[in-house]
């Protein structure tokens, strides 16, 4: 598998998503999982073997063994970097290699994004020459030249997994460069996993990809630790707190948000909006709020990391996520696994396996005023979605989730 | 007794609910699509009634007297027809005429009242058998609840109200061993005789005629009664109950089920089996026992229970609400309110609602799904009770304030009624005595007074009937003994004066 994030170094939620799949993987007896990451950080769990391509020779160095193993992190053994020596397959001197003859990754999303996706798929060469696997899986398009140079290289299927597509992020505006990776990553592809049919569908219309390969691979939750589960609901009889919670950006439909709570503050008093997060269109927002005349009921309290999230939530009454354009979004399943009802966008592929949600249009202010007027008024609409909802969710599990993918994979190998 | 077949039919659609946010709360009061509810009453008559009710004309017309069918109609789907497709009411006269048809009796409202409030339920039932009659001139002698919605004590209702006979569905888990082709007779009252449905039978017809999965598929009308002239021996009463859109909507008219309709009576004359409207099965069929029901039945889904109206929190919650202002509605008098009160009602706005996955036949109409329908319904239902509430005080008990509306009616109509009197008195007096009224009026006030009380005596006769029958839920608390007295208080003068005319006499 290659991979750009894994926990516990999270930028977004193609980490999560890595490691639930991972996981979920795990639990087959007789499946062993190969996780190519540009950067490890040696934290990670133990459960599958870790692979840092920092650590990957590409030019030729003789060291003795215990230089080497002085060397090298703990996760990585002077076996496997002779072992992967063994296999260097061009003369990459004239590139710029440590003494190790490794190269240096930034990890995250730097500057040059571009020469470190190339950087990966050279190294992921040496890897697909050495590594005994059946299988090459590769997470978003950041791994797609890795996964088709492995391919090229092993002769062995790949499968590729679609956690976004630059059509959601740009709304339309797609960079060409990035379309290029994702285009000839899925035409390489002998199966595209999507993580909702909504993706499904643009991989197969703006990819103009065989409906034949292209899967709905839903993602899933795990279920919250037992410190989370008790965070307490405060008691909100009194006064009742809608939230959205992620990144304030336009994909995620901020300002239906904010003209939603004008409607409803327009016709009562004993409810409150918050929108958490950071993002580009924040200040936009503020703005949006002051002119509204609603910046008393209307509050920013900023970016929410770890625990802080589920605090969050529990201390909603209603959580929306008016995305415009939503691969899955898994922020709904974790709003509803704090007991918090939610209103989701029918442009949201999470709403694809999600019943005991509200659904309306991302442009509908209308509709989702009501809806958030309605569960805060009805103490039966909010106890239903509350108690259905937590048993809805509890039921998407990873596990599932790797059970689905080992079908595949087999469909694939056999 | 050979083998007979009692067929009815229901008719029925809800007024349609428009898209009601929460904003127009308080600002707008027409609940009502009303591009909906002329689109769909159209498109059904078009596609079901009409050629359906052709088609029992044409069969009464065949076979004379032998063919014979109930029939059933909402208040609220009485209106819509006859406010969108007047040629329906038109074709149910005809085949008034033809006297092969009975009507039945139902809750106006095809709402859940039985389950809620007994005076409301009563309320519109004898109103429907009202309506009935006037447009048909048929006396309702046997009941159908809103969906076959029946429980022992719904049937004590029933009974209460003067039916003789009530049908309701033949379901598995009431039943059990027993068979659904005998008349039966509620539990509590044994006056009244139990009709259940085959559903078997029925949902042959309405439910799997044009399915072909189907392994009887297809079904042919002399199959059918085969199936009939060869159940056990003394099972004689086969029922056969369904909505009349199940021909044309459910199973299209392509299907040619209207052509399976018709070779009914002929094959069923070939194998001696007779047609039976509910009426007569009740007064000639002997009941062979009771039937217990303890809890709540229907013809509808799998479970034949409430379960697809009340099955969930919500639902409860806005069944709760609209029956919370019943008793406000009823003796309230603004018209406007009683008829949103009808509307409302309708079972189908609480099955919108419904969140089982399995419902048969479900559509959501313009609803995305049940929490959609949920928000609309109770949007509306806000701005309704809002309305109620600001009849009357919100913080007055429903009987204290029965009891004043009592006592401000009859006091109402005893002023009116001495008005009348005095000018009735007045009218006289000038007559006898033009010009000496004033010497002669003590004299002459004995004479005319006879012939002016009689008049005035009725309306109180009236009055005091009205204030007994508003008077019953107080008794029943015991809470109040206030009604009680302002009817007596009232009764007297009436008896009074009635007493002294015949005196005079």
């Amino acid at each position: 598998m290659f991979g750009w994030e894994f926990p516990p170094k999270i930028y977004g939620g193609l980490a999560v998503a890595s490691y639930g799949i991972t996981k979920g993987l795990s639990l087959q007896p007789d499946m062993e999982t190969i996780f190519c990451l540009p950067k490890p950080t040696g934290d990670e769990e133990k459960f599958l073997k870790i692979v840092g391509m920092n650590q990957v020779p590409i030019v030729y160095r003789d060291y003795d063994y215990d230089y080497v193993k002085s060397q090298l992190p703990s996760y990585m053994t002077p076996e496997d970097y002779y072992n992967y020596r063994n296999h260097i397959y061009a003369d990459f001197s004239y590139m710029h290699t440590n003494h190790m003859g490794c190269m240096e990754f930034a990890g995250g999303y730097p500057g040059n994004l571009h020469d470190e996706i190339n950087n990966f798929s050279i190294i992921a060469g040496v890897v697909a020459r050495s590594e005994q696997f059946d299988i090459i899986h590769a997470h978003d398009w950041l791994t797609y030249p890795a996964g088709v140079h492995a391919k090229m290289v092993s002769g062995k299927p790949l499968c590729i997994h679609v956690h976004a597509t630059d059509f959601d992020r740009s709304r339309g505006k797609v960079n060409p460069t990035v379309y290029g990776i994702e285009k000839d990553g899925m035409d390489n592809a002998d199966c595209i996993m999507c993580v909702s049919e909504l993706t499904r569908q643009t991989v197969i219309n703006e990819y103009h990809q065989d409906p034949r390969k292209c899967f709905a691979m839903h993602n899933a939750v795990y279920p919250l630790s037992q410190d989370l589960l008790d965070i307490p609901r405060p008691d909100h009889s009194k006064e009742k707190i809608v939230t959205f919670l992620g990144r304030i950006t336009m994909q995620k439909g901020p300002e239906y948000f904010v003209e939603a709570a004008a409607l409803v503050l327009k016709r009562t008093h004993n409810i409150r909006f918050c929108m958490a997060g950071s993002g580009d269109m924040m200040e936009a927002m503020i703005e949006l709020v002051a002119q509204r005349g609603i910046a008393d009921r209307f509050h920013f309290p900023g970016f929410q990391r770890g625990r802080q999230v589920y605090e969050c939530y529990k201390n909603s009454d209603v959580f929306v996520m008016p995305s415009v354009s939503e691969p899955f979004g898994i922020a709904p399943l974790e709003a509803m696994q704090c007991g918090t009802p939610s209103i989701i966008s029918k442009q949201s592929g999470c709403g694809e396996i999600l019943d005991k949600v509200i659904k309306v249009d991302y442009w509908d202010i209308h509709a989702m005023a009501d809806a958030i007027y309605s569960i805060c008024t009805n103490q039966s609409l909010f106890k239903y979605l509350q108690e259905e909802g937590i048993k809805e969710v509890n039921e998407i599990t990873w596990e599932k989730v790797g059970l689905r993918i080992r079908r595949l994979y087999d469909q694939l190998v056999g | 007794m050979a083998k007979t077949i009692c067929l009815y039919f229901e008719i029925h659609q809800i007024i349609h609910l428009k898209r009601y946010r929460f904003f127009e709360i308080g600002r707008d009061h027409y609940y009502y699509d009303d591009y909906e509810n002329e689109r769909s009453i159209t498109d059904i008559a078009e596609r079901s009634y009409v050629p359906a009710l052709q088609a029992l004309v044409d069969m009464a017309k065949e076979h004379g007297k032998f063919f014979k069918v109930a029939l059933s109609l909402s208040g609220v789907g009485l209106e819509q027809l006859e406010m969108h497709a007047p040629q329906v009411i038109d074709l149910l006269q005809e085949l008034n005429h033809t006297g092969c048809v009975e009507f039945l009796c139902e809750p106006y409202s095809h709402g859940l009242s039985s389950l809620a409030n007994e005076e409301c339920f009563r309320e519109e039932s004898l109103r429907m058998k009202d309506k009935i009659k006037e447009l048909f001139g048929q006396t309702p002698k046997v009941f159908r609840n809103s969906s076959l919605i029946y429980s022992d004590e719904i049937g004590a209702q029933v009974a209460a109200m003067g039916f003789k006979g009530m049908l309701t569905e033949g379901a598995k888990h009431i039943l059990g061993w027993k068979s659904p082709h005998f008349i039966y007779n509620c539990a509590l009252n044994p006056n009244l005789k139990l009709l259940l449905r085959d559903y078997k039978l029925s949902d042959d017809i309405s439910l799997r005629f044009n399915n072909p999965d189907w392994n009887e598929y297809p079904l042919f009308a002399d199959t059918y009664m085969d199936w009939i002239a060869k159940l056990p021996e003394g099972e004689n009463v086969i029922n056969i109950f369904m909505e009349l859109c199940a021909l044309g909507i459910f199973q299209p008219l392509s299907s040619n089920i209207l052509e399976f309709l018709k070779a009914l009576p002929q094959c069923a004359k070939e194998r001696g089996i007779t047609f039976s409207t509910p009426s007569e099965l009740c007064s000639k069929g002997k009941s062979v026992g009771n039937l217990d029901v303890p809890y709540n039945i229907s013809w509808v889904d799998e479970e034949r229970d409430t379960s697809c109206w009340l099955g969930n929190v919500m639902q409860r919650e806005a069944f709760d609400k609209l029956y919370s202002v019943a008793d406000r509605v009823r003796i309230c008098n603004d018209r406007r309110i009683k008829q949103d009160w009808d509307y409302l009602q309708a079972s189908n706005n609480f099955r919108f609602m419904t969140t089982k996955q399995n419902s048969v036949g479900m559509n959501r109409g313009i609803y995305d799904g049940p929490y959609d329908a949920f928000t609309n319904y109770m949007n509306i239902l806000g701005d309704f009770i809002n309305r109620v509430n600001t009849l009357y005080p919100v913080d007055m008990d429903n009987e204290e304030l029965n009891s004043l509306l009592t006592t401000i009616k009859n006091q109402g109509e005893e002023i009116e009624a001495k008005d009348r009197k005095i000018e009735k008195l007045q009218a006289e007096l000038e007559k006898y005595h033009p010009t000496e009224v004033a010497e002669t009026a003590p004299d002459a006030e004995a004479k005319p007074k006879a012939k002016a009380q009689k008049p005035a005596a009725k309306p109180k006769a009236k009055a005091t009937k009205d204030a007994k029958a508003a008077e019953k839920p107080a008794k029943a608390t015991k809470a109040t003994e206030k009604p009680a007295k302002a009817t007596k208080a009232t009764e007297k003068p009436a008896k009074a004066t009635a007493s002294k005319a015949k005196a005079k006499k």
